[in-house]
Parts: C-alpha cells; structure tokens; sequence
C-alpha cells in the first residue's frame, strides 16, 4: 500500500502556543483516513499545514513523494489536493452552477483559457454533481441563501467538481440535520469508491468516523496519541482519557 | 414582445441616441462628450469595483497616463520640443487633417499599452493587498502620481502641456469627440459583457465572494486580479488619450489626475447605478452627469451638497443601486429563472420515516 500524503516530524507554533509537535502521520492511496481529537488538539492546523496555508516550523509534508511544505495553497490545490473548510465556504452571491464551474480545476490552465466559455460537457458534469449532492433544484439559487447544510453539500459537491486526487474534508457533517448525515456518509463513501478520491476526514461525530474511516489517527494536546483501525482506536484507553478529559 | 426583440429595441434606441443627440443639440456636444466618457469611467470602474469586490480610487491613474502619453507621442511626431518652449505664447500647434487623426490614433494606441503595463506592474504589487489595505493603496497612488507628474519638465510640469488643436478642415470638434467617445463606450461596454461571459467573469466573482476560498480551489487568483486592471487601465488610456485633446490643455491636478472629482465620481456612478450589474455603471453614469451639470447650471453653489446628497441617499438607502434593486425585486426580467422544490426537505422526511 502506498502512501499519497507523507507527514513527518511537523511542528507549528503560533507564538507560545504549540499546535502541533512533532506529528507524522501517512495517508494511504486510494482509502479513508480519520482524523480525530478533542478540540484544540491541533486537527485544523495538521490540514492547514497539509495544504499550505501557514508554513510550518519543521518537518516535512509529501503529496506523492513531492515535497510541498514550501508551495502556496494555490500550487498545491493544483496539483489535485484540496480541502474543504470547518466554516462551510462557497461563493455566496453566485447561483449553484456558476459554484460548480468556477470550481474546475485549474491544474492545466493556460493563460488565454480565462476568456474561454464553459463548454456544455462542464456544464453537464456540474448539473450532474448537484443532482448526486441532492441540489439539483436550487441550482438556480444564490449559494448564499441556501441553508447551513445545503451549503455543506455544494462545498462538496465543488470539491468533486475540481477532480481532486485527496481530499481533506473538515468536520463535513458538523451542522447537518443528523437525518442527513447517513446520505452524506453514503455520497463520501461512493466519492472514495465511485470517483477514486482518497479522503482525509476530520471528524467528531464518533458514528460518523467509525463508519467512514479505514484508519484512525487521533491527536490530543498537538501530539499524535495513538494510530489504528475503528476498533483499535474505540478501545484505546488513552483515546478514551484524552476525550473524557483525563490529559 | 418577443425575446429576440427587446435587445434589438435597446441597442437601436442607444444607438440613434448615440447618433443624433449631438446633432439635435449641439450647445452641449462637450457635455455629452464628457456624459459617454463617464459611462466608460463607470464601466471600467466596475470591473475591479464591483465584479471583483476590490474598491479602487485610483484608476484615475491611467486615465492621466494616457493622457500624458497620448499628447506626447503627438508632440514628438509633429513638434520641435525646443522650439515650443521658446516661442510658447505664439507657437500654434496646427496640423492637417491627417496629421491629427494619425497622431491622436497612434498616441492613443501607445498611451493604452503603457496603460496596460503599468497596470500590469502595479497591480502585480499592490493586488497582493485586499480590502480597505487596497483601497487606500490606490487611493495614495493616485495622488502621488499626480504630484509626481507636475515635477516633470518633459511633460511641462506643473504648467502643463497643450495638445494639437483640433483642425478647423474637419468641421465640429464637438461632434468629433462626441461620436469618438460614443464608440469608446460601445467597444467597452461589450468588451465587458463579452469578457463577463466567459470564465474570467465567474473567476473574478468568485475573487469578490471568497478570495481564500478561490484560492484553495486553485484558481490563478493573482492573475485574474492583474488581467482586470489591465483591462481597465487600457480602456481609460484611451479614454484619457481623447479627453486631452477635446480639452486641448492638460495640467496634473485638475485635468489629468483629479482624483476628487473623477476619480471619486467613477466609484459614485457605479454605486448609484448598481455595481456588480451590466448597466448599472451605464444607468449610473448618465443619470449622476445629468443631475451634476444641471445643478452646476441652476443650483450654483450647492452643486456639491447636491451630490453629497445624493452619495448619502444611495449607500444609506439604496445600497445595491437601481439596477441591483431591479434584479432583486424583478429577477424575471433578467433571465434569471428559480425552480423551486424541497428535494433536500423531501429526502429528509423519507429519513425520518
């Protein structure tokens, strides 16, 4: 089994506050990894680092044997992996399908491709992941009037559009209608199997990522606690200490 | 009225418009000159303004370049430099018909590419800069360059530079530059509606809803944001180009770079038509000159209480501006069509079943 993210050794700070400390972790290809933690145990800064969004302090990140803690978020988003946010982020003032289009990926984008139309194929391909999130009627809609969760959902539905080869999604089912989240597992699981994704999840609904996950990492206090199976991580006492508050 | 007809009506009814207003009253062919070169500011104010959500006050920049450009290349094609500055009270700088057409196009042509890449150099800088940071970024550029401008002996400093005048052979110079920046405004105008259509237009729209999150998407945002000015810049170079030679007289402050009155108004017609829109900064411009020169003419005096007014009425009121309204409240008339259904409410009834 070959790892797709390679994470060793990496530490960030912010000031005096150690978010991460030393953390290695690897993401295999093809499967789903979990990532969970009590709060503030440094799961949004590991993403934040993985993707280029703050640069770390030491260490080293590798997305298919590349080193990519030094590119920019934009560099790394091109080269197919991408990150969905804990406060939900799609383009408020455009309608569901311009959300889809401008969501292509950008990875061979020349320079003149800017004033090219959208061909109709995009067009249907971004109809069609409405459709598979479930928002194909409010595709006509302003994203920024649609609820909390359907926003959750076109967020996703974006990612899918940009073809990515990982995905880390940051707490996807946090503040969804729980009578929701057993269709959104369904559309993450066939993302993985359907559309070969490799998801990197952030999770806190236990349910959820013990359903998800093939693989558990679990962070407490910005270090990494322990590494397992669902069952694995469901019966480590320090898993249990770190969430009961024993640390 | 069928679809196909209604544009058809518009374009032809602006176009007679464009046609014959100069012609039926030809007193004011400078002022609808100046009417057709506010709808450009606005237009081109828009493109960062109002679909990029980046607010600039100080693309007046390249409209004083351009400006300065233009009547420069026609200097030095036609002119002795020395020999102007010697005898400046007498030198008339009268051209043939030819000459004159020759010099503005080309000065314009090369005020418009030094447009470009300067737009291009600065905004590769200061478009790094987001929000409030941007704005009085430009805000300061604008003014510097004006300053700056009048220290420039080459361009006759604080004194100014006249431009070639307007030769007596080719009739109305009203009607000349009444048609010319009517042009200007038809080429920018579908520029941008062309340019809005295609992937650039979502690309800069999704800049102004969420820059992070274009970003994490991978979209070249730097390269959006600099190819927007240089759009702009272009466009008002030519548009600085042509109002240098219709003033005949350029000065830094008050003509070339006037921060104050152009460079605010173009952010006040777009408002005030609605940016983000089509034709809003169209709608905007117009009705904004309309009241300015009227007041100007009966209400002197409180010319500048009047806009205040009307600034204060529409961000207070009227944020969205008329066209902004318009599309809230008539979204039918602008093609945009909502299908509403409960799929996601239906499935989750059938999960709780």
């Amino acid at each position: 089994m070959t790892n797709i993210i390679e994470v060793e050794g990496v530490s960030k700070s912010y000031g005096g506050v150690v978010a991460n400390h030393k953390v290695s972790m690897e993401v295999p290809v093809g499967r789903i990894t979990g990532l969970i933690g009590p709060n503030g145990s440094g799961k949004t800064t590991l993403f934040n680092s993985v993707v280029g969004y703050q640069p770390i302090d030491e260490g080293s990140i590798k997305f298919k044997g590349q080193e990519i803690s030094k590119m920019n978020v934009q560099q790394i988003a091109r080269l197919g992996l991408l990150r969905t946010f804990q406060q939900t982020r799609i383009y408020g003032n455009m309608n569901g399908v311009q959300n889809m289009l401008i969501s292509v990926s950008h990875r061979n984008a020349a320079f003149l491709d800017m004033f090219k139309p959208y061909p109709a194929e995009m067009k249907d391909k971004a109809e069609h992941l409405l459709e598979f999130v479930g928002l194909y009627q409010k595709r006509k809609l302003s994203a920024g009037d649609l609820s909390f969760g359907q926003q959750k959902l076109l967020e996703f539905a974006m990612a899918l559009m940009n073809d990515p080869e990982v995905l880390l999604l940051d707490e996807p089912t946090a503040g969804i209608n729980p009578t929701l989240i057993n269709g959104l597992l369904d559309r993450l699981h066939r993302a993985n199997t359907e559309f070969g994704i490799t998801l990197f999840v952030i999770e806190h609904n236990m349910r959820v990522v013990m359903n998800l996950a093939d693989n558990i990492y679990c962070l407490a206090h910005g270090e990494l606690l322990a590494h397992g199976t669902p069952d694995e991580i469901q019966n480590d006492q320090r898993v249990i200490d770190a969430y009961l508050g024993a640390h | 009225m069928s679809s196909n007809t209604k544009p058809v009506l518009l374009y032809g009814g602006i176009l007679l418009i464009g046609i014959f207003l100069p012609l039926a009253l030809p007193a004011f062919q400078t002022q609808i000159s100046v009417m057709w070169m506010m709808v450009t500011f606005a237009l081109t104010w828009d493109i960062l303004g109002g679909r990029m959500g980046y607010n600039s006050f100080g693309n007046i920049v390249f409209f004083g370049v351009g400006m300065y450009a233009a009547a420069s290349v026609q200097h030095e094609l036609y002119f002795d430099i020395g020999q102007f500055e010697v005898i400046s009270d007498q030198f008339n700088l009268q051209l043939t018909p030819d000459k004159y057409l020759f010099g503005l196009g080309l000065g314009m042509i090369i005020g418009a590419v030094i447009c470009v890449a300067l737009a291009w150099v600065l905004g590769s800088g200061i478009l790094r800069l987001r929000g409030h940071y941007f704005a009085i970024c430009t805000l300061g550029l604008g003014v510097a360059v004006g300053e700056l401008a009048g220290t420039i002996d080459y361009i006759g400093a604080g004194s100014g530079m006249a431009a070639p005048v307007f030769p007596s052979a080719m009739g109305s110079a009203g009607l000349f530059y009444s048609y010319f920046f009517f042009i200007l405004v038809v080429a920018s105008f579908f520029s941008l509606k062309w340019l809005y259509s295609t992937r650039f237009g979502l690309a800069i729209n999704a800049i102004r809803d969420d820059e992070d999150k274009a970003e994490a998407m991978g979209v070249h945002t730097l390269r959006h944001k600099t190819v927007a000015w240089t759009i702009s810049a272009f466009f008002l170079g030519i548009t600085g180009g042509l109002f240098g030679n219709m003033t005949g007289f350029i000065e830094p402050l008050e003509v070339a770079f006037p921060t104050i009155t152009f460079g605010i108004f173009m952010v006040a017609m777009a408002l005030l038509g609605g940016k983000g829109t089509l034709w809003g900064p169209v709608l905007g411009a117009i009705l904004f000159h309309i009241i300015k020169e009227t007041t100007w003419t009966y209400f002197l005096g409180w010319q500048w209480i009047a806009l205040g007014v009307i600034i204060i009425v529409n961000v207070v009121f009227f944020q969205q501006g008329i066209m902004g309204y318009l599309e809230d409240k008539y979204p039918h008339w602008f093609g945009v069509e909502v299908e509403e259904s409960n799929a996601i409410d239906d499935q989750a009834k059938e999960a709780t079943q």
